[in-house]
């Protein structure tokens, strides 16, 4: 696989793509599922859908649309959806959660809508639903790197209030933090994060790099800093892992990483059980 | 113990949700250095006082003054610690240690973007054993018991080393031993300390003997004054002090009547 890695540059591309989704995916999950909002990645990667679907029509009908990759139209789509999620939170303050479906079946219909209209488009679709080796180009790559620079520093330099966001809203609050933006700007980075994911994870499954890995690593982690730290660990041998089973077997990678990072969940419980029985 | 500024001002204060005034006619101080405790029955206001004096919500008319300035311009937010009645039912399953959630309460002192330092850890754990909980430092705080707990969120609110402590019925699920050690580290950060202390409470018994202002509000400001005149009253007024039956003292009336 080093070989090939080293002669296509397709691959290449993969490796490092899932190199770095493997760290910006756990480290954002930490914060979703923390604070509970695991199903927004699910809905926001429908939108991504949407946006997919909407370049791809749009490149059959104009020349300009085909030289852009679909991965931008994505992005965008998931930041409106992000954008929209907020809207409706705010509309339904007693009812939050709606806007999950709202915004997810939303995406699906829009995303649909567009697959017909272009006569649909088969090839390309299971890679985009579930993943693909051989599907970032070098300008998907520049733009997954600046994603990564882009969430790595606000992580880094909003890390305490984010923190604080995540421990007690009513506490961040009550110390004069502007919850609603610093709320804000962390919905826009899921959003980012789920573009950058998508070509190597697929739509379906990008929302499982963000909380599986984090998932196994709150089950034995002391603290909040070593449950980011172990996360990423675990999706980064998620990532990595399923991508080489993928290579070697022609397997969609979304499934082969999905599934690793299932086993890794597995084995934490079974570690965790196994020394609370010693311990006991 | 208290002084004569008034750490918190509220002159003529209404605060109503849709139609319904849950505060009217307020008007409170509370005097740099004295440990009060505001008590009232579920549904008299007691909640949104509170909010009102975080600025979590906005007066929509009278004015409050926090530190001698305007609640709209106060800045200094570090100078207030508040240890919310919701803390305790935080998500026990949030993975972060006590070193974690009390360096939470240095969010604000330390400002947007910056990062802890050297001598904020050292805060952080001198808090830490301040409140009797070193062994716990690196500690999952759900692992811990309901009273510790509540310590940490007390050592959380008293990491940016505030003026004024604003404690909203820290007590609920602490048992009775616990409850009396937890009072006797209030009366230490309040004598001690000099900490300013505001306790909104429904355990009058508790506290009684520690505090030494009173203020009773049920919608309106029943009564306001030091511990002393306080007794006085219930003494006299032996039966249904705490709740609606009460005669209505109205605040002025009542202060002017101190002050002589």
């Amino acid at each position: 696989m080093i070989e090939g890695i080293l002669q296509y540059e397709f691959l290449r591309n993969s490796f490092i793509t899932g190199m770095i989704i493997g760290v910006i995916a756990p480290l954002l999950g930490v914060f979703i599922v923390v604070r509970r909002l695991s199903l927004i990645a699910d809905a926001l990667s429908h939108v991504t859908l949407a946006g997919i679907a909407a370049n791809l029509l749009l490149s059959k009908q104009f020349a300009f649309f085909a030289g852009i990759s679909p991965l931008y139209m994505g992005t965008v789509f998931s930041v409106a959806g992000a954008l929209f999620i907020e809207k409706l939170r705010s509309v339904y303050k007693h009812f939050q959660e709606l806007a999950i479906p709202i915004i997810l079946s939303g995406g699906v219909g829009l995303g649909v809508i567009f697959i017909s209209l272009a006569d649909g488009f088969n090839t390309d679709l299971f890679g985009y639903l579930f993943g693909s080796v051989s599907a970032v180009g070098r300008t998907d790559l520049y733009l997954i790197i600046l994603i990564s620079i882009v969430v790595i520093m606000v992580v880094f330099a909003l890390y305490k209030e984010l923190f604080i966001l995540s421990f007690d809203e009513e506490h961040a609050r009550a110390s004069g933090l502007h919850v609603k933006s610093i709320h804000f700007v962390f919905i826009v980075l899921v959003a980012l994060v789920i573009a950058a994911s998508m070509r190597i994870v697929g739509i379906l499954l990008v929302s499982s790099l963000m909380t599986l890995p984090v998932a196994a690593s709150i089950r034995i982690a002391k603290g909040f800093k070593q449950t980011i730290i172990l996360s990423i660990i675990f999706g980064e041998v998620s990532v990595l892992g399923g991508l080489t089973f993928s290579y070697y077997l022609d397997l969609a990678p979304g499934g082969t990483i999905v599934m690793i990072a299932v086993l890794i969940l597995i084995l934490t419980m079974a570690v965790k059980k196994f020394s609370f029985q010693k311990a006991g | 113990m208290s002084s004569n500024y008034s750490i918190i001002e509220i002159e003529r204060l209404y605060y109503r949700y849709d139609r319904e005034y849950v505060l009217e006619d307020i008007n409170f101080f509370q005097p740099e250095g004295s440990f009060l405790a505001l008590v009232g029955p579920n549904g008299s206001g007691k909640s949104t006082l509170l909010k009102l004096i975080l600025g979590l919500l906005r007066p929509q008319s009278g004015e409050i003054s926090i530190f001698g300035e305007k609640i709209s311009q106060f800045k200094n937010w570090e100078w207030i610690g508040f240890v919310s009645q919701k803390a305790n039912s935080f998500n026990t399953g949030f993975p972060a240690t006590v070193q974690e959630v009390v360096a939470s309460g240095l969010t604000k002192k330390l400002g947007l973007f910056k990062r802890m330092g050297k001598k904020d850890w050292q805060r952080v754990k001198e808090t830490i054993d301040a409140v009797g909980l070193g062994e716990f430092y690196h500690r999952n705080i759900g692992e811990l018991s309901g009273g510790q707990q509540q310590r940490v969120f007390i050592a959380r609110a008293l990491v940016s080393k505030p003026k004024l402590l604003i404690l909203d019925e820290p007590t609920v699920g602490v048992d009775a031993k616990n409850i009396r050690d937890f009072y006797s580290m209030l009366d230490d950060l309040n004598r001690n300390h000099g900490i300013t202390l505001l306790l909104v409470t429904h355990d009058m018994e508790g506290v009684s003997d520690k505090v030494t202002h009173v203020a009773c509000l049920n919608k309106k400001m029943i009564f306001h004054g030091k511990m002393e005149e306080f007794n006085k009253l219930k003494a006299d007024e032996s039966s249904h002090l705490y709740g609606y039956s009460l005669p209505i003292l109205s605040h002025k009336h009542h202060l002017e009547g101190a002050e002589k």
